[in-house]
């Protein structure tokens, strides 16, 4: 575990940064943030990634659902994880916001995960499925993984936008449905390529692979990285594509 | 005010604050549900009403917040809070008014740093925070009043636009309809900048405090109050 020690929260988290961009700091978690369209398998993943992850890390989940708690209650409901580790933010029909222009409700939430599970050390947030321009604050998480689906046609990583571009891992699910969409995958995978540069993308199928496990090795890379690096993507990448 | 405080009113009052009002409807929601606003016209009604008891309220405890930040006087603060329990019979509503404070204080610590938001406490009311940060932002209370009232109205009309689909320029037509009740309510909230906490006004909305209960129960909303 790179984060085993004493950790208090007697004091306030203030987390100012003056670059807008959230430090890693030694002893606090590492946040994740998951976003993507509607139905590209966010929870799934999420759901995918306490599987393979619970047992060896500390881990809770935010999740942002349009329509309040359908999520989290999948979460529960299917024994992923326990209640007091699901926390789930209200949007006001407006998900894209809660994450990027007013961060407030899930800094709160996770904030209180933090106070509320001594030595947590990941925090996955899931987004609201929102169109392909919602992106993560960098004040809010450290890493973002954004997800699409072979099911909503192999022109989205074409089509670009900031999730597709700048996330630190774009993950193209549901490869098992490509033949029924006529979805090319090697479309897909020159396209990410071309829009993503040197950033990293994995195909994945969560029906056939329910651990997600591309993911969760990315995950465990990140976690490993500590705080020896500043976050991934700063506004220089926004060129890419 | 002057020039110079007129455009930190305007930064404090922008509904793209990020301050977490976004997720709140201030009860509309519930209201819509009940088909008790269902066009621009229930609409503000419904603002009207909101206005002249939540929002006096609000407003009042703004302005004496501001004014017991502008004295150094943080006990004030502590009677405020206490008083604004006291007016507010709904535990939903107390409990929003604590978290919207809380994400309002938060927000202020990077925006305006200063030594009053450490001694706030966890999660203090809305209002008393948006006081204090008209204080911090060289405000006087009139303007802590004019910046919770406008609060109290822009928010639900916000949420007009996206529950009902209200043509946006009609429900703003409305916002500049109610402003000289606006402007009337932060006046009269002022007269209690100095006022004994105590006798600070006390109107409130029995149909709002029910429907937040009611809303808090709902399995599927857009709003988190
Ligand atoms: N065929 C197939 N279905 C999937 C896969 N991943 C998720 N799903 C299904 O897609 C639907 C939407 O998934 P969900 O995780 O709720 O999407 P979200 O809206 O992004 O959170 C659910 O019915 C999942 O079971 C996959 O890899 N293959
Ligand atoms: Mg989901």
């Amino acid at each position: 575990m790179p984060h085993d020690h004493d950790h208090t929260h007697d004091h306030p988290h203030p987390h100012v940064d003056t670059a807008g961009v959230l430090p890693r700091e030694p002893g606090r978690a590492l946040r994740i943030g998951i976003g993507g369209p509607v139905g590209s398998g966010k929870t799934a993943l999420v759901a995918a990634l306490c599987r393979s992850l619970g047992t060896e890390v500390n881990l809770a989940v935010v999740t942002n659902d349009i329509y309040t708690t359908e999520d989290a209650d999948f979460l529960l409901r299917n024994g992923v994880l326990p209640n007091e580790r699901v926390r789930a933010v209200e949007t006001g029909a407006c998900p894209h916001t809660a994450i990027r222009d007013d961060i407030s409700a899930n800094l709160e939430a996770l904030e209180d995960l933090e106070e509320s599970i001594p030595g947590v050390e990941l925090l996955l947030v899931e987004s609201g499925g929102d169109n392909l321009t919602a992106t993560f604050s960098r004040g809010l998480v450290h890493k973002q993984i954004y997800v699409v689906d072979v099911a909503g046609g192999d022109k989205v990583p074409r089509k670009g936008g900031p999730g597709v571009t700048r996330a630190d891992l774009l993950v193209i699910n549901k490869t098992d449905l490509a033949d029924r969409v006529n979805a090319d995958l090697s479309v897909m995978d020159r396209d990410s390529r071309a829009q993503r540069g040197d950033l990293p993308t994995v195909f994945l199928s969560l029906t056939e692979d329910p651990t997600a496990a591309p993911v969760a090795a990315w995950v465990r890379g990140c976690l490993a990285e500590g705080t020896a690096e500043p976050s991934g993507v700063a506004s220089g990448n926004a060129a890419t594509g | 005010m002057t020039g110079e405080t007129t455009a930190a009113l305007l930064l404090l009052a922008d509904g793209r604050l990020p301050a977490g009002g976004h997720a709140h409807s201030g009860g509309l929601e519930p209201s819509v549900a009940a088909d008790r606003v269902r066009d621009v016209a229930s609409l503000e009604t419904f603002l009207r009403g909101r206005a002249v008891t939540s929002g006096l309220l609000a407003a009042a405890f703004a302005a004496s917040a501001c004014a017991a930040v502008l004295a150094g006087d943080n006990g004030r603060l502590g009677v405020l809070e206490e008083e604004l329990d006291a007016r507010q019979p709904s535990p939903v509503l107390r409990q929003t008014s604590r978290k919207l404070g809380r994400q309002l204080v938060r927000a202020m610590r990077v925006i305006r740093p200063h030594d009053c938001w450490a001694g706030l406490g966890r999660s203090p009311h809305h209002p008393i925070v948006l006081g204090a940060a008209a204080a911090v932002s060289g405000l006087r209370p009139y303007a802590a009043a004019l910046a919770a009232v406008h609060d109290a109205v822009a928010g639900p009309a916000t949420a007009a636009v996206r529950l009902l689909g209200l043509d946006p320029f009609a429900t703003h037509a409305a916002l500049a309809r109610l402003g000289p009740l606006l402007d009337a309510i932060a006046a009269d909230a002022e007269r209690y900048a100095d006022a004994d906490p105590a006798h600070l006004p006390a109107g409130s909305a029995p149909l709002l405090d029910l429907a937040a209960e009611h809303h808090a129960t709902w399995e599927v909303r857009l709003f988190a109050s």
